[in-house]
């Protein structure tokens, strides 16, 4: 069992009432404030990837996927039995982001094609979808929460200045989360595929009459996004178990840091998700009732002054 | 497939509105109705009239209001039962209740206290979704609707946390205690009735007219000198009053409000019995309610009640997929395919693809 | 227009029809089984229900001479939920008696709905909620099960003198249940001398702990977790990720056996974790055996072993059965004879002896445990003691139990 290094003398939370030399007062208040940024940047780096997929969804194919949720959660949980068979967590990891792409292009291919222009029609079955998939899962895998164990060398604490030690897993998190992003920019500016779809984002009907098979370009997406989704499902439920309800708690972080950082923009998006990130981190930490609250001020802030988001296209 | 999206977003249907057309006369099935509604309580037991009867005119009165903003007006707020759930909890914080919280005042004050806070609560939720287009409005009513069921839940001063208010109770008036089954029955009926027929009226005054022309086409509202938010703003302001109304009489239906009023659970609800009846004419959510009442209540008799959302999700799957309008939408086409000379029964129904 | 006439016409018949009822016989009693068969709580909400169906099958569904007809109802820990199935039963299935519901504010709920329908005997189903009983009761609410302070009886004393944690931190979410059993545990650790510097609460439904791993004072001696199985299992896993080593004690639904089945390196910090709870699954007593023998028997699809869900329910079925057979299936002039039974009923259940006080709660034994490492390598809760007849008040006077005013996030405090 890890056992964490020597920490300084601390005497207590910061409203203890034992007498504390003036230092290490600071110490205490300057590692609050790390861990909780720390806290924040991996946090947000998770919102990243959950919301990178439903963002790219969005800013192709006009289509809101409220069924983003229960991709995620499928995802962690398809994941969990795989690499519980194989017994290796990567391969689940694999296996969430596979297994969650093949079935957001059988969505695509199998419902949403049929359903071209009617974005509330698109949106009202996705928000069936996700009812009936919960409870599907529910009936299967029950209440109970999962827990994935990392490989031996991501868990534990890392040594780090100041902070003394911080949970290897996280901020493998936020490796993972960057690699991701430049992925994606790279997927998106550099090859064909991905200048189809940044030019479809643009102007769907431009797309079409340059002879593109735009449902296939689709359905590529939706791929992507969805397979994006089942894999921060298995790397989620790895540094917070996954369990009913999750579907919904990402999907609202997922519109949150879309909302706030611009629809189809990744870049957005993980600007949105640290600020989400950061945000909730420092509200748990400072004043803990309140600290989902602070995401919503965040939305609503944006929403008043900037309402297409930060990076997103006005209109 | 069209590359352009059709200007009209209201689930992509006839534009305009026929019942907008249509004249208004009295029919004898309409008188029907009537009398079967007045009557229906001395016909049914007390749970008949109050948990199935009332029950389903409340909720109806709440999704009438999501009914008048996404059919009429072609936004569909998610937000409507946050509208209605925070008029129920400034009923509970302000009027007579069995928490400490509450202030006490008498229920002639709290009712309109409560009616306008909740409006003015939706017109500022309207204030922030007007200025995105179509699908978004989804996302921010529904980002807006969690954010107030996080508050309620984590705050103990005002909101009493996890357990909300109970003993909510309306008052004895009359020598009548309104609270009792057949009183309360009418009650909603009286409060339904009027705001069935506020918005039928509506949808045909110049303000519904304009709100459905900024629907079918904003760019060309907008182009005639209309000021196009104002008038979305208004219609979330009205549409924010019916739904305080349904919030207020749910509020003393329960006799108690609590943050699973105002869950995602309960705010699906009101899309699910919205989309499910029909949104494109006012009776349409009364007719999701009882369908929704009736599933709700009785689904446990028939199947495996563990598997009740399924069931309703399914339903409400087949209903968006087969149907253009909820069940007002499926019998629309039932009723044409009907009627229809033999050799165009084929016709209308290939036209309806 | 046509739908609707036809619409209401249908409504008007459903409505004639259901108002003249199904035909039953006038010698069943009816009872109502409500219970969390929707949502998270699913799980525990079936096995509740395994736990009146056993109940009723070891009588065969007979008591006191009548046939019994179990009917069921399900709700999803809304109480609004709970109430309207609650109705349901009661005004249109015309139950005689409600055993019911399975979680504390659903439990509120429902005693408020009892005060309004005298007719009908309301029986607790596993809801702990302390005010259910303790404030404002119902004169038709009967609670055979323990509240969520009772639970904890035993759990403060023991930590302080047998296991010397003299400091202990406190993390629960931020709802009643949890408060309550923070209650339970800190007023006989304080009393023994016990200090909690700090109490840490935890927006409900939030997984990251990783804001109150950060803010957790070093020098106490233990951390108790008043977190339900799958949340524990987070804080624990974060807690380790985070370097963090303190021993842990559990509230009563905290060691439970997700949290046992753990593997891993979790396991390790789960051994020698002290609870308490209304029952232990490794108990060795042959009433306790016998009934898990029969859980098993007739549920292969069951848990491993009963939940304290099943467990609550079957006692409360039981209750009512002897009740019944007590008074020969009386029910007649507003089952006063029946209610008069219960409130005197001395019940012999598989966890010990079971009795009511003045507002009909149970005084009942209470299991004292710490996670051990059973033969062939599992982990199991080991009792090590059981806390005899444990009252609403924890054994303290009532005027100053009833002093300390109901819980919240600051009561009771003990710096």
């Amino acid at each position: 069992m890890a056992r964490s290094p020597a920490r300084p003398h601390a005497h207590g939370g910061l409203t203890s009432q034992s007498r504390i030399p003036n230092h290490a007062l600071h110490l205490i208040i300057v590692r609050l404030f790390l861990l909780t940024l720390l806290n924040g940047l991996t946090l947000g780096a998770l919102y990243f990837m959950v919301a990178s997929g439903f963002t790219l969804v969005f800013g192709l194919m006009r289509q809101v996927n409220l069924a983003h949720g229960s991709l995620y959660l499928l995802g962690g949980y398809v994941g969990y039995e795989v690499g519980l068979a194989s017994g290796s967590w990567f391969v689940g990891v694999a296996a969430g982001f596979a297994s969650m792409a093949v079935v957001g292009l059988l969505l695509q291919v199998v419902l949403f094609r049929h359903m071209e222009g009617q974005d509330l029609r698109q949106t009202l079955v996705t928000i069936a979808i996700s009812i009936i998939a919960a409870d599907l899962m529910l009936a299967h895998w029950g209440g109970l929460a999962y827990q994935f164990d990392p490989p031996e060398w991501l868990f534990g604490a890392t040594p780090m200045p100041l902070v003394n030690a911080y949970p290897t897993y996280r901020l493998a998190l936020l490796a993972t989360a960057i690699v991701i992003g430049l992925l994606l920019w790279f997927f998106l500016t550099k090859t064909r595929v991905g200048m189809m779809i940044r030019a479809g984002v643009d102007d769907r009907a431009i797309l079409s009459a340059t002879g593109v098979n735009v449902q296939r370009v689709f359905a590529i997406t939706f791929a992507i996004g969805a397979g994006l989704a089942g894999f921060a499902g298995v790397v989620g439920g790895t540094a917070l178990s996954i369990a009913p309800g999750e579907d919904n708690r990402y999907l609202l972080a997922s519109l949150v840091v879309v909302i706030v950082g611009g629809m189809g923009s990744v870049p957005g998006a993980a600007i949105g998700a640290v600020l989400v990130g950061l945000a909730e981190q420092f509200g748990l930490a400072y004043t803990p009732t309140y600290g989902i609250a602070y995401t919503f001020l965040i939305m609503v802030l944006v929403l008043a002054i900037r309402p297409q988001g930060i990076l997103g296209r006005p209109g | 497939m069209s590359a352009i999206a059709p200007p009209s977003a209201a689930l992509d249907t006839l534009p305009g509105g026929t019942a907008a057309r249509r004249r208004y006369p009295v029919r004898p099935q309409h008188v029907l109705v009537a009398v079967l509604l007045v009557i229906y309580p001395l016909l049914a037991t007390d749970f008949w009239t109050l948990q199935i009867g009332a029950q389903s005119l409340l909720l109806g009165v709440i999704a009438l209001s999501l009914m008048f903003l996404a059919g009429y007006g072609g936004m569909v707020s998610l937000a409507q039962m946050t509208v209605a759930g925070l008029a129920a909890y400034m009923m509970a914080i302000f009027g007579v209740s069995a928490i400490p919280v509450s202030l006490g005042w008498p229920w002639w004050v709290v009712v309109p206290l409560s009616l306008a806070i909740a409006t003015l609560f939706a017109t500022f939720v309207g204030a922030l979704s007007v200025r995105t287009e179509g699908i978004y409005t989804i996302m921010i009513t529904l980002a807006i609707g969690m954010a107030v069921f996080y508050l309620a839940q984590q705050n103990y001063t005002v909101f009493n946390g996890f357990d909300g208010f109970k003993g909510l109770e309306p008052p004895v008036l009359f020598d009548v205690n309104w609270r009792n089954p057949l009183p309360f029955y009418y009650l909603c009926l009286t409060v339904a009735v009027l705001c069935y027929f506020a918005v039928l009226y509506l949808s045909r005054s110049t303000f519904g007219l304009s709100i459905q022309a900024i629907r079918d086409n904003p760019r060309r509202m907008r182009a005639l000198g209309f000021n196009v938010n104002l008038h979305r703003i208004a219609a979330y302001a009205f549409a924010g009053f019916v739904a305080a109304l349904g919030g207020v009489l749910s509020a003393w239906y329960n006799g108690r409000v609590s943050p699973g009023s105002i869950g995602i659970h309960s705010i699906i609800g009101i899309l699910i019995i919205g989309v499910m009846g029909g949104l494109r004419h006012p009776i349409g959510p009364f007719v999701g309610a009882i369908v929704y009442v009736l599933m709700q209540t009785f689904a446990i008799d028939f199947i495996d009640r563990e598997r009740f959302n399924t069931l309703i999700g399914t339903v409400f799957l087949l209903i968006v997929l087969f149907s253009s309008d909820g069940l007002l939408g499926l019998w629309d086409g039932i009723r044409r395919r009907l009627t229809a000379p033999r050799g165009q029964r084929r016709a209308v129904a290939s036209k309806e693809e | 227009m046509k739908q609707t006439f036809r619409t209401s016409m249908l409504a008007a018949a459903i409505a004639i029809t259901a108002a003249w009822g199904t035909g039953v016989c006038a010698q069943d009693i009816k009872v109502g089984g409500l219970a969390t068969l929707e949502g998270p709580f699913a799980v525990p909400g079936q096995d509740s229900m395994r736990g009146i169906e056993l109940a009723l099958s070891e009588a065969n569904y007979t008591a006191g001479g009548k046939k019994i007809t179990l009917i069921k109802a399900s709700s999803n820990a809304n109480p609004d939920v709970a109430v309207n199935a609650a109705r349901k039963l009661v005004e249109q299935d015309k139950i005689d008696i409600l055993i019911g519901p399975l979680s504390g504010s659903e439990g509120l709920a429902v005693k408020d709905y009892a005060k309004t329908q005298p007719n009908t005997t309301f029986v607790n189903g596993s809801s702990a909620a302390q005010d259910t009983t303790l404030r404002d009761p119902a004169p038709n609410f009967y609670r055979f099960s323990t509240d969520g302070a009772q639970w904890m009886a035993g759990l403060g004393e023991y930590v302080y003198k047998n296991k010397g944690f003299k400091k202990v931190a406190v993390v629960a979410e931020d709802y009643s249940f949890p408060y309550t059993q923070v209650l339970g545990f800190m007023l006989p650790f304080c009393q023994a001398g016990g200090k909690v510097p700090e109490k840490f609460g935890v927006p409900l439904g939030n997984k990251d702990y990783s804001s109150v791993i950060a803010k957790l004072p070093q020098d106490v001696d233990a951390i108790y977790v008043a977190l339900g199985g799958a949340d524990a299992i987070n804080f624990l896993t974060q807690y380790q990720q985070a370097g963090g080593n303190k021993p842990l004690i559990g509230g009563s639904i905290t060691v439970d056996q997700t949290v046992l089945g753990s593997k891993g390196r979790i396991r390790d910090a789960v051994i020698g974790v002290p609870a308490a709870g209304p029952i232990a699954d490794s108990w060795d007593n042959p009433k306790w055996k016998a009934f898990v023998a029969a859980y098993k028997a007739k549920f292969p699809d069951g848990l491993p072993s009963p939940s304290l869900f099943a467990h609550a329910y079957y006692v409360e079925t039981k209750a009512v059965l002897a009740a019944l057979n007590q008074v020969n299936g009386d029910l007649s002039g507003g089952q006063a004879k029946f209610r008069q039974a219960l409130s005197k009923l001395k019940l012999d259940t598989p966890t010990g002896m079971v009795t009511l006080d003045e507002n009909r709660n149970a005084i009942a034994d209470i299991f004292l445990t710490e996670v051990a490492v059973g033969q062939g390598g599992g982990l199991y809760n080991k009792v090590i003691r059981v806390i005899p007849q444990v009252n609403q008040t924890l054994g303290t006077d009532k005027a100053k139990f009833m002093a300390l005013g109901p819980v919240s996030r600051t009561n009771p405090e003990c710096k």
